[in-house]
C-alpha cells in the first residue's frame, strides 16, 4: 500500500511536466497546426533561464583569502558576488537562495519573445506545408537551440538548487499515522506539482473565461468563419503560440533544482510528450493534460522493483505500449475530436 | 597476326578477383613495403586521438584532448617537459619519438561505439595514424580496441573503467592505463567497512548496460565479503533522466545504504534526486543512510553540485596528489590552461607518454614490438606510484584512491579529497579472475 501512494505521487510528478509540454504542444497544434519538433528545446531554454538568472546573481570579483594557496601555490582567490557588496551579505545570498523562483518572472519575457520569434521568422512559412516538412524543420531547429545553449553552457549538466527551504522531503507516512520514513516525497516536487496545477488551470482559465480565449477557441473550431467575421486570427494565434512557449519554458524553470540542467533535456521529454498528446487526442487540451498525468503514474509503476521482476523491461515500454493499446481502441486518442489531422 | 587467348568467362573471372581485391578495406591490406600498418616513413609521425567532441561526454572529451596536446607539446620538447622530467624511464629525450616529430589528428566518438569507429577506421586510413587513443566509454573502447586489433595498430585506452576492457573483451594491441570496476570495489569496501561498519544492507542502482553490470559485481562481491548484506540490485536504463521513481522504494527496502552503480548524466541525476528525497537526512535500522558513488570523477561531480558532500567514491587519479609526478602535471597543464586537469585528462595524457616511451625503448613503432616493450613493464613517476603494465591483460596495477566530496569547497575544481590512497597490492587480482574471464589476448598485429 505504502509502495503504491508512492508511486502515485512519482506519478503526478513526472505527470506535471508531461501534461505542461504536452499542453503547449497540443495548443499550438490545435490553433496553428503545426506540428512543433522544436517544443522540448523550448522547455530546454526555460531551464536555462533559471541558470542564467542564476549565474548572474552569482557574478563575482576575486577577493584574496589571507594564508591560503591555490593548486599551483599561488595567493587563492575567493568568489565574492557583486550582490553581497550591493545588498550586503544576507540579502545577497537570499536573493542567490531564490534564483529559481525568481526566474520564473525572469523567464516570461524571455520565453514569450522566444515563441514569438520562432513562429514570426520560421514557422509561420510551414503552415501550408505537410506534417512532414514541419516535423523535419522544427526537429532542425531543436537540434540548432541545443547546440547554442551547449556552445554557450557546455555538455556537463549544471546544478541548480530550490531555494534552502524547500530541501528534504516530506513525510506522509508519518502524517497517515502509518510508519515514519515509508511514504517520504521532496517537498520541491510537491511544489512543482502545484505549480504545474496553477499553470493548467490558469490556461483553461484564460481560454474559457476571456474573450481572447473564446475567439482563439472560436478560431480553432473554424477557423475560416472566425475570419470572415473580420477577426484577425493569425494574430491571436501567434500570440497563443508565444503563451505555449512560455508555458513550457515555465515548466523547465521549476524543473530545474529536479535534475541538473542539460542541453539535451528537451529531447528527453520531446518524445514522451508528443506520445502524451497523441494519446490524449490531437489537439485536445483535457485530453493532454489527462494523458500526462495517465501515463505519468504509469512510467512509475512500471519502474517498482517488484513489476520489473514480473515482467522485465516492462519499465522501458510502459508508455507506448499504452499507447498502442489505447490507439488501437480509440484510434482518436483519449479525447480527440473527429477530423482532426484525418484530412 | 596475333592470337588473343581473351574469354568471356575468362574477363569475369578476372574481373571478379580484381573486384574482390579492390574491395577489401585498404586497412585490413598490407603495402609491400611496410613493414606494419601506417609505418612512418616521412620526419614525422602522426597519433589519433579519438574523444569525444560532442554529445553528453563533450566537456570530458575536451580536457582529453587538452591533455593529448600538452603530450605533443611535451613529446616534441616544448613546454616545461611534464611528467618527462619525473618518468622513471628516460627514454623520452624531447625530439618527438624516434626522432620524429610528433603530429596528431583528432576524431570524435560522440561516445557512440559506431562513430568511434568510424572516425577511428579515418584516422588510420586517411591520416596514417600510427596509435589511437581516447574514449570516455566502455562500450566505445571495447569497439575501438577490436578495430586496432584488426587494423594492427596500438590503442591505448582512454577513460574506460567496465572490467571487460582488460576482461573478457581484451586484445592484444589494446592497453589500459586506468584502473577498473574491480579495483573500485577492491579499494573502497574496507574504507566504507571502517566508516560504516560491517552490519549494513545496501541497495543498488546500477546503469543497465556493461559497465554498471561490472561494477554493480564488483562493489556487491567486495561488500558482501565483509559482512554486508545486498537487499536489492535494480537496473535503470541508460537514457533515464528522472529516478524519483527508482529511488522512492529504497527505504521501505529496509536498505540503510544506497549504491549508485551510474556514471555521467546517469550519476549527477540519481544522486540529485536520492539528495532531494532527504535519503540521507535519515536514520535506517539505528544508522544514518548513506549513498555510495563507486566511480567519481570530478567534472561530473561538478555537475551533482553540493549534493556529493561527504559521499564516499573511488577515483584514477586526483589533482591534489603531492607525488613528484602530479605536481610536476598539474602545474604545466595549470599554466597553460588556467585549471587543474581531470582524472580522464591525466590518464590520456600518462597513455601517450607511455606509448611513446614504448617505442623509444622497442627502437619501432610496430605494434608488436611497442606491445612486448610495454608488456610486463614497470614504471614510477606519473602519478600513481610504483606501477606495472601487467603482459597477461595489458591492464595498468598502480594505487587506487577512495575519495569523498568535499565538505568545504575552496573553488569549483576542490570537490572531492582524498580519503585513502589504497595500495596496488590490495587492488591486484589473478589473471583468471571470475569477473575478468571469457576472453583471450590473442596475437598481437602489425596489420603487415
Amino acid at each position: 500500500m505504502d509502495a503504491i501512494i508512492l508511486q502515485i505521487l512519482n506519478g503526478l510528478d513526472k505527470g506535471s511536466a508531461y501534461a505542461l509540454i504536452a499542453l503547449g504542444l497540443t495548443l499550438i497544434f490545435g490553433t496553428l497546426g503545426v506540428v512543433n519538433f522544436a517544443h522540448g528545446a523550448l522547455f530546454m531554454i526555460g531551464a536555462f533561464c533559471a541558470v542564467t538568472l542564476s549565474r548572474l546573481f552569482n557574478l563575482s570579483h576575486k577577493v584574496a583569502v589571507p594564508g591560503e594557496t591555490d593548486f599551483l601555490g599561488n595567493p587563492l582567490m575567493r568568489d565574492q558576488p557583486y550582490l553581497y557588496d550591493i545588498f550586503g551579505e544576507a540579502t545577497g545570498a537570499a536573493l542567490i537562495d531564490w534564483a529559481v523562483p525568481l526566474a520564473i518572472l525572469f523567464s516570461i519575457p524571455i520565453m514569450l519573445f522566444v515563441g514569438w520569434a520562432m513562429e514570426r521568422g520560421l514557422i509561420k512559412h510551414f503552415y501550408k506545408r505537410p506534417h512532414a516538412d514541419q516535423i523535419l524543420v522544427t526537429f532542425g531547429l531543436a537540434i540548432v537551440m541545443q547546440e547554442i545553449i551547449k556552445y554557450y553552457y557546455g555538455a556537463n549538466p549544471i546544478p541548480t538548487p530550490a531555494p534552502a527551504a524547500f530541501t528534504g522531503s516530506f513525510d506522509f507516512g508519518a502524517m497517515l499515522g502509518l510508519d515514519p520514513n515509508q511514504i517520504i516525497y521532496p517537498y520541491w516536487r510537491l511544489v512543482y506539482f502545484a505549480f504545474a496545477t496553477v499553470i493548467i488551470g490558469a490556461v483553461f482559465a484564460f481560454l474559457q473565461f476571456t474573450t481572447f480565449g473564446m475567439v482563439v477557441r472560436a478560431g480553432m473550431a473554424d477557423r475560416e468563419t472566425v475570419g470572415l467575421l473580420g477577426i484577425n486570427i493569425d494574430k491571436r494565434f501567434t500570440i497563443m503560440f508565444g503563451i505555449a512557449a512560455a508555458v513550457a519554458g515555465l515548466a523547465g524553470v521549476m524543473y530545474a533544482p529536479i535534475n541538473s540542467p542539460n542541453y539535451h533535456m528537451g529531447m528527453d521529454f520531446l518524445v514522451l510528450s508528443f506520445v502524451v498528446v497523441v494519446v490524449g487526442g490531437m489537439g485536445s487540451l483535457p485530453g493532454a493534460v489527462l494523458a500526462g498525468f495517465l501515463l505519468g503514474i504509469l512510467e512509475s509503476f512500471a519502474s517498482m522493483s517488484a513489476v520489473i521482476d514480473l515482467i522485465p523491461g516492462i519499465n522501458q515500454i510502459i508508455i507506448y505500449l499504452v499507447a498502442i493499446i489505447i490507439l488501437l481502441t480509440r484510434p482518436r486518442g483519449l479525447m480527440g475530436r473527429k477530423g482532426v489531422m484525418e484530412d | 597476326m596475333s592470337k588473343s587467348n581473351l574469354t568471356r568467362r575468362g574477363v569475369l573471372k578476372t574481373g571478379a578477383l580484381g573486384g574482390a581485391g579492390l574491395a577489401v578495406p585498404t586497412i585490413f591490406t598490407a603495402s609491400s613495403v611496410a613493414a606494419h600498418t601506417n609505418e612512418p616513413t616521412g620526419s614525422t609521425v602522426t597519433l589519433g586521438f579519438n574523444v569525444p567532441q560532442t554529445g553528453p561526454y563533450a566537456d570530458e572529451g575536451a580536457d582529453e584532448l587538452r591533455a593529448y596536446e600538452l603530450a605533443v607539446e611535451h613529446l616534441n620538447g616544448g613546454g616545461d617537459g611534464g611528467m618527462m622530467s619525473t618518468f622513471s624511464s628516460k627514454a623520452l629525450q624531447g625530439n618527438g619519438i624516434l626522432g620524429k616529430k610528433v603530429e596528431y589528428v583528432t576524431g570524435d566518438t560522440q561516445t557512440k561505439s559506431d562513430a568511434a569507429r568510424a572516425s577511428a577506421k579515418s584516422m588510420i586510413e586517411k591520416d596514417g595514424a600510427v596509435m589511437i587513443t581516447g574514449g570516455s566509454s566502455s562500450g566505445v573502447a571495447v569497439a575501438v580496441q577490436a578495430l586496432c586489433q584488426e587494423a594492427g595498430i596500438i590503442f591505448m585506452a582512454g577513460l574506460t573503467h567496465s572490467n571487460d576492457t582488460t576482461g573478457k573483451d581484451k586484445r592484444a594491441n589494446g592497453f589500459r592505463h586506468f584502473f577498473n570496476s574491480y579495483m573500485s570495489g577492491a579499494a573502497l569496501a574496507p574504507v566504507l567497512e571502517k566508516m560504516y561498519g560491517s552490519d549494513r544492507k545496501a541497495y543498488h542502482l546500477t546503469a543497465d548496460y556493461n559497465w554498471g553490470y561490472t561494477t554493480e559485481e564488483a562493489v556487491k562481491s567486495s561488500t558482501e565479503a565483509l559482512g554486508w548484506e545486498t537487499v536489492n540490485t535494480v537496473k535503470t536504463p541508460l537514457t533515464q533522466t528522472d529516478f524519483s521513481s527508482y529511488i522512492a522504494p529504497v527505504l521501505q527496502s529496509g536498505a540503510d545504504v544506497l549504491v549508485l552503480n551510474h556514471y555521467g548524466g546517469n550519476m549527477v541525476n540519481s544522486l540529485t534526486n536520492a539528495v532531494q528525497f532527504g535519503l540521507r537526512e535519515k536514520q535506517v535500522n539505528g544508522k544514518n543512510f548513506e549513498i555510495v558513488v563507486p566511480l567519481y570523477s570530478r567534472l561530473m561531480a561538478k555537475g551533482a553540485g553540493a549534493n556529493v558532500k561527504g559521499i564516499f567514491g573511488s577515483t584514477n587519479w586526483h589533482w591534489s596528489l603531492q607525488d613528484a609526478g602530479s605536481k610536476a602535471f598539474v602545474n604545466s597543464f595549470g599554466t597553460k590552461y588556467g585549471f587543474p586537469p581531470s582524472q580522464a585528462a591525466h590518464t590520456c595524457y600518462v597513455q601517450t607518454l607511455l606509448y611513446a616511451d614504448a617505442v623509444e625503448r622497442a627502437g619501432s613503432f610496430a605494434p608488436c614490438a611497442v606491445a612486448e616493450a610495454l608488456e610486463g613493464f614497470e614504471f614510477d613517476g606519473l602519478g600513481n606510484g610504483k606501477t606495472l603494465y601487467r603482459a597477461e591483460d595489458h591492464q595498468c596495477f598502480k594505487d587506487v584512491l577512495v575519495v569523498k566530496g568535499k565538505e568545504n569547497p575552496t573553488s569549483e575544481f576542490d570537490l572531492l579529497e582524498i580519503v585513502e590512497v589504497t595500495p596496488a597490492a590490495q587492488v591486484t587480482y589473478a589473471p583468471d579472475h571470475p569477473q575478468f574471464s571469457g576472453g583471450a589476448l590473442g596475437t598481437c598485429n602489425n596489420g603487415a
